[in-house]
């Protein structure tokens, strides 16, 4: 810190980062509780801890080599050049920097933000999967998105020298794709090995509703996941900085809160494109599933999610028809591929994330066309034929096929579905059963008591 | 660190230690990786178990009664 206002940024960035992390953790409460709440009654257990577990999973997997990757692969290796090894060293695990070093204060908090994504992408395919996938398969997968397949799409489209950014002018700046898209891919690439919870489909293969044992729980798990929401996008900004720390080609002496690319943005303007893109979902939600809780809440969600490749720049009247467009596709492909392919997807993630943040991606491309991606010269601008591109990376070559193939390879060895007896059972029986016999032993000590 | 009389522009790392990274990173993804491995097995005995104990139709049409949706 070479002087005063250097090192009032460098704390205050400090502070911005770890205050962002703690309110992100509200993301995986209210994941957790909308899983379970979604849940039957004799698997609340097992869908709690497979969705709490992957948290230390991701983050010793993120730390080993996660955040390596973010630094080492923007080019691709071998698109726009070869592994940032410079660039990488700094963030291996093995870094004094990534250590107690008083000497660097932003770069754990910087890693923390991003590991918080991490848990976000990994949560969103947990609530797909319930009550059938075994826990030991769920995690493996989930140190494959959170620890390695959303970071190299990080490094590729979310990074200010991502190659898909300089070549393609990809914008995804609140991570529909990066996040949404990728984690709703891998969900269906999961979903179709899997298969549907016993029961799930009549012989004549219309869908039976399972319905969730507590909506309570399942909304104010989504509320919570609003909440959290605000820490995700503030997390996805460089709160201050510089012209001259960019060395772009931004003029003046104007510090700016950026994009992860490095684009000015401000807090005020995402402030208003997150609940105007939150409302616009909220509202067509409410209409096409006839005042569905479930659907209302998921279409607030999907509304933001849908917005947020461009919500650093849209007006908020964009935002909101936005927000509300990719609800509306988002619902109706929901059902059409359930009823279509037999896939079960309990809390309708493949929709919510998968299918609205790559709609997302597409309207960015048409509605942005032309802005430039990136504040450095030579990178293509914004196109919807390069955000198009993106969202097919994202949602298919990153999430669904890996997701795939990994499941594949763990149903052939039989890990990935709990046997057919448990899952009538319940994933809890034994604990369920435990339970009711030390309930019996101290109600008969009681009453030998009497 | 064997004394705070120091200039903090001028101090980086202050964790035990220094100089063992990479064997401590060693010795945790192998700690990672059998993690894994006993999970992986404790969840296979465990279902197998399970099915032994309990997995006659009486006892799944019983599970059902009791613990229903």
């Amino acid at each position: 810190m070479g002087n005063n206002l250097d090192a009032l940024t460098t704390v205050f960035t400090e502070f911005y980062y770890w205050v962002t992390v703690v309110i992100m953790f509200l993301i995986h409460v209210g994941f957790c509780m909308y899983e379970v709440g979604a849940s039957r009654r004799r698997n609340h257990m097992h869908t709690l801890m497979k969705n709490t577990m992957l948290i230390p999973l991701v983050t010793i997997t993120f730390f080993f080599f996660g955040w390596w990757i973010y630094w080492a692969f923007p080019n691709g290796p071998f698109i726009t050049g070869g592994l940032n090894l410079e660039a990488g060293a700094a963030n291996l695990p093995t870094s004094e920097t990534m250590a107690t070093n008083l000497g660097d204060r932003i770069s754990g908090v910087f890693w923390a933000a991003f590991l918080l994504f991490s848990w976000t992408a990994a949560s969103i395919v947990s609530g797909a999967v319930i009550e059938r996938i075994r826990s030991g398969a769920f995690w493996i997968i989930a140190v494959m998105i959170g620890s390695v397949t959303w970071i190299i799409d990080a490094a590729w489209g979310w990074h200010p020298e991502g190659w898909m950014v300089k070549l393609l002018g990809y914008h995804d700046a609140y991570a529909s794709g990066v996040i949404h898209g990728i984690a709703g891919g891998t969900a269906l690439g999961v979903l179709v090995v899997l298969g549907p919870r016993l029961g799930r489909f009549k012989a004549d293969g219309t869908p039976r509703v399972f319905v969730p044992h507590n909506p309570w729980l399942v909304t104010i798990g989504l509320f919570l996941i609003y909440t959290g929401f605000w820490g995700f996008y503030a997390a996805c900004n460089v709160p201050i900085i510089s012209p001259e720390a960019i060395g772009g080609q931004i003029t003046g002496e104007t510090w700016t809160a950026t994009t992860i690319y490095l684009t000015p943005t401000t807090l005020g303007a995402i402030t208003v494109n997150f609940l105007m893109s939150l409302s616009g979902g909220l509202m067509v939600a409410y209409l096409i599933s006839k005042g569905d809780a479930f659907w209302t809440y998921s279409g607030g969600l999907a509304g933001i999610i849908t917005a947020s490749a461009g919500n650093d720049l849209y007006h908020p009247i964009q935002a909101f028809i936005i927000g509300g467009v990719g609800i509306w596709i988002a619902y109706y492909l929901h059902y059409w591929v359930e009823k279509t392919f037999k896939i079960d997807d309990a809390v309708g993630a493949v929709a919510v994330h998968g299918y609205a943040g790559f709609i997302g991606l597409v309207i960015a491309g048409f509605v942005l066309w032309g802005y430039p991606s990136s504040p450095y010269e030579g990178y293509a601008a914004v196109n919807p034929l390069g955000n198009t591109i993106g969202a097919v990376i994202m949602f298919f070559v990153l999430g669904f096929v890996p997701a795939w193939v990994v499941s594949k390879i763990l149903d052939g060895a039989g890990l990935l579905r709990v046997p057919r007896e448990v899952e009538l059972m319940g994933l809890d029986f034994k604990t369920l059963h435990e339970e009711e016999q030390a309930r019996d032993d101290v109600r008969a000590a009681e009453k030998a008591l009497v | 660190m064997d004394t705070w009389a120091v200039d903090l522009a001028n101090t980086g790392a202050v964790y035990p230690w220094q100089g063992s990274e990479l064997i401590m990173v060693i010795i945790a993804v192998a700690l990672w990786i059998l993690w894994h491995i006993c999970q992986l097995r404790e969840e296979k005995a465990e279902y197998a178990e399970d099915i032994k104990k309990y997995g006659s139709k009486e006892s799944i049409k019983k599970a059902l009664d009791d613990h229903p949706v």
